[in-house]
């Protein structure tokens, strides 16, 4: 028992990082219809971020609350023009383009950041530096409740809560959402189509950004890699959920993270990644719209 | 007597180009974007080292050479049975679905053989003979390149062609669509599990690292900048790809970075790759 809430506890903190990566693929997805192969990279960028943006505050023995907001507000801004950039320079030339072009393009960005990032922060690990200090807030049975899994629970719902309101209760949101439904139809009654599909990679490129800060409090060795299997991951969490669906990538954040969490806890963490991946085909196989999807029916 | 750097290299290429132009029978002429040919190709090459090592009488010469070729044999077969287990469910999925999923086994098979104490799991398997020579690596690359030629340029390939341009309308003309593409899976995957073998007797070892989504990554990257529907695109590619990372050896922080610029480039300015659909042999083909 004490495992399996030890398990969940690990499970939650990263499902909600999933979570937070997994709706930046689906909205991307949803508007554009393209695997944005490079948003578990922009993610690793956050991370890094935070790491410099961290430094620069200046090492201290225990860090004010207000720091971690900085770092995290710095990674989600640097990540935010990251995406935006990423966008105007190598997918929007190639909005007519056939799927597999954008696919292939998105994949050589993605390697691009990894190889700059190399070249650039150097392949060896970082370490995070501590931002809060970790002590038990309460206990569960013989469980305690640190203060780190239940900060990155807290910020990631937040940011989820202020997206939700972004997506249904504004004129964005609801430009976003006709974009994704139609984009030919949205431009027809007038909505700047461009400038919605930047603001969805400003917004998703922002979350992960989030999400690497939250990710180096977590498991403070973070390197220009971590963002690919981190990704795909996440991209496995958007599909599961349903792809599109931003409450569906929320659902797979979780059943991903607390799923794999089980499975290194029980049987073996070597299995964890294969694990997540047989979950997708499963899903694939027996509901390809996903959790929350809407079945589509191709017409010609 | 070519210096045995250069010819390690060559060798290399041949293999690379037995992978790449097997995917593009699936992700060029079927149009269906799999993203697992390492996979694949590592079941091939685990099956071919472990008959190899563990079957393999040591006897003269010329045994030696008829149990490489049934090695080979074995981990082609290996690879296209798992071609059928993991393409009949699968290729009902479309598009990135299929490339998401093909991406998830390829991940599976590698965490398994990992897994696996019997071939050396996280250490690698080691002493694999080394009998992959020029012969066999080019006289394999010859056959692959005949025969999926004849299988492309016959009725099924035209079918396959079909449905690479559309879908549902090749299904509307009766054509099974699910059989097709089941089928240029399989081939596609018996030719990289005999590409998997060469390449393990070529480099004597195997780690599970070699099959990474990276790998696969790189046999895309070829099919793409040589023509997706080109078997001499894929060839010329994959030799370009294979070469150019040596030969920027000396600004080795930089080359994966020109590498990635490089891809970009072309897929923004030149999407069709190189060939495009033609062939050296068929010239013509594909011009509107």
């Amino acid at each position: 028992m004490e495992i399996f809430l030890q398990q969940l506890v690990n499970g939650i903190s990263w499902g909600s990082v999933y979570a937070l990566i997994a709706i930046g693929y689906t909205m991307v997805y949803g508007v554009l219809k393209l695997i944005n192969f490079a948003h578990g990279d922009v993610y690793m960028i956050g991370a890094m971020t935070g790491y410099y943006v961290a430094l620069t505050l200046g090492v201290t023995e225990s860090h004010p609350l207000w720091h971690l907001g900085v770092v995290i507000l710095g990674a989600m801004v640097v990540c935010a023009l990251l995406g935006v950039a990423i966008e105007k320079i190598a997918y929007k030339p190639l909005r007519k383009a056939p799927r597999i072009t954008a696919l292939i393009t998105a994949i050589g960005v993605s390697f691009f950041l990894e190889y700059a990032g190399q070249l650039i922060f150097g392949a060896d690990p970082k370490f995070f530096p501590q931002l809060i200090e970790s002590r038990p807030l309460f206990h569960i049975g013989d469980v305690a409740i640190t203060t780190i899994p239940a900060i990155i629970v807290v910020v990631s719902l937040i940011l989820m809560g202020i997206l939700r309101h972004i997506v249904m209760h504004t004129n964005v949101g609801r430009a976003m959402r006709a974009v994704a439904f139609s984009p030919d139809a949205a431009q027809m009654v007038g909505v700047p189509v461009d400038r919605i599909i930047s603001i969805t990679f400003i917004i998703g490129s922002a979350l992960a950004g989030a999400a690497g800060v939250l990710v180096g409090l977590n498991t403070p060795k973070i390197d220009p890699l971590m963002g690919i299997m981190a990704g795909l991951k996440a991209f496995v969490a958007a599909v599961i959920g349903g792809i599109g669906n931003v409450p569906g990538a929320l659902i797979g954040g979780f059943f991903i993270g607390i799923s794999e969490s089980m499975v290194s806890g029980y049987l073996s963490s070597t299995y964890r990644d294969a694990f997540s991946f047989l979950l997708l085909i499963i899903i694939l196989l027996v509901r390809p719209e996903g959790l929350l999807g809407k079945r589509s029916v191709e017409k010609v | 007597m070519i210096d045995p750097y250069f010819q390690l290299i060559l060798l290399r290429c041949g293999v690379a180009a037995i992978m790449a132009v097997s995917l593009n029978l699936i992700n060029g002429f079927t149009g269906q974007f799999s993203l697992g040919h390492a996979g694949f190709m590592a079941i091939g090459a685990y099956v071919s080292a472990a008959v190899s090592v563990f079957l393999a009488p040591h006897a003269g010469e010329f045994v030696t050479q008829v149990w490489f070729l049934i090695a080979l044999l074995s981990g082609g077969i290996a690879a296209g049975l798992m071609g059928l287990l993991v393409g009949l469910p699968t290729l009902r999925l479309r598009g990135d679905y299929l490339a998401i999923a093909t991406l998830g086994f390829a991940v599976i098979i590698r965490v398994v053989i990992l897994n696996l104490d019997v071939v050396g799991g996280a250490r690698g398997m080691t002493d694999i003979p080394e009998l992959s020579n020029g012969y066999w690596i080019f006289g394999t690359l010859a056959i692959t390149v005949w025969i999926i030629n004849n299988l492309v340029y016959s009725i099924k390939g035209y079918a396959l062609t079909a449905i690479s341009e559309d879908e549902i309308a090749t299904a509307s003309i009766g054509i099974s669509t699910t059989k097709y593409k089941v089928m240029a899976f399989v081939v596609g995957a018996f030719f990289a599990g005999i590409g998997g073998g060469l390449y393990a007797h070529l480099e004597s070892y195997l780690n599970t690292n070699s099959f990474t989504f990276l790998r696969s990554f790189e046999f895309v990257a070829m099919v793409v900048l040589g023509g997706m529907g080109s078997i001499t695109g894929s060839i010329v590619a994959a030799f370009i790809l294979t070469i150019l990372p040596e030969a920027l050896r000396g600004f080795d922080q930089y080359r994966m970075i020109i590498y990635s610029l490089m891809l970009i480039v072309l897929m923004l300015t030149r999407p069709t790759g190189i060939f495009g659909r033609r062939e050296l042999w068929r010239w013509n083909r594909g011009k509107t």
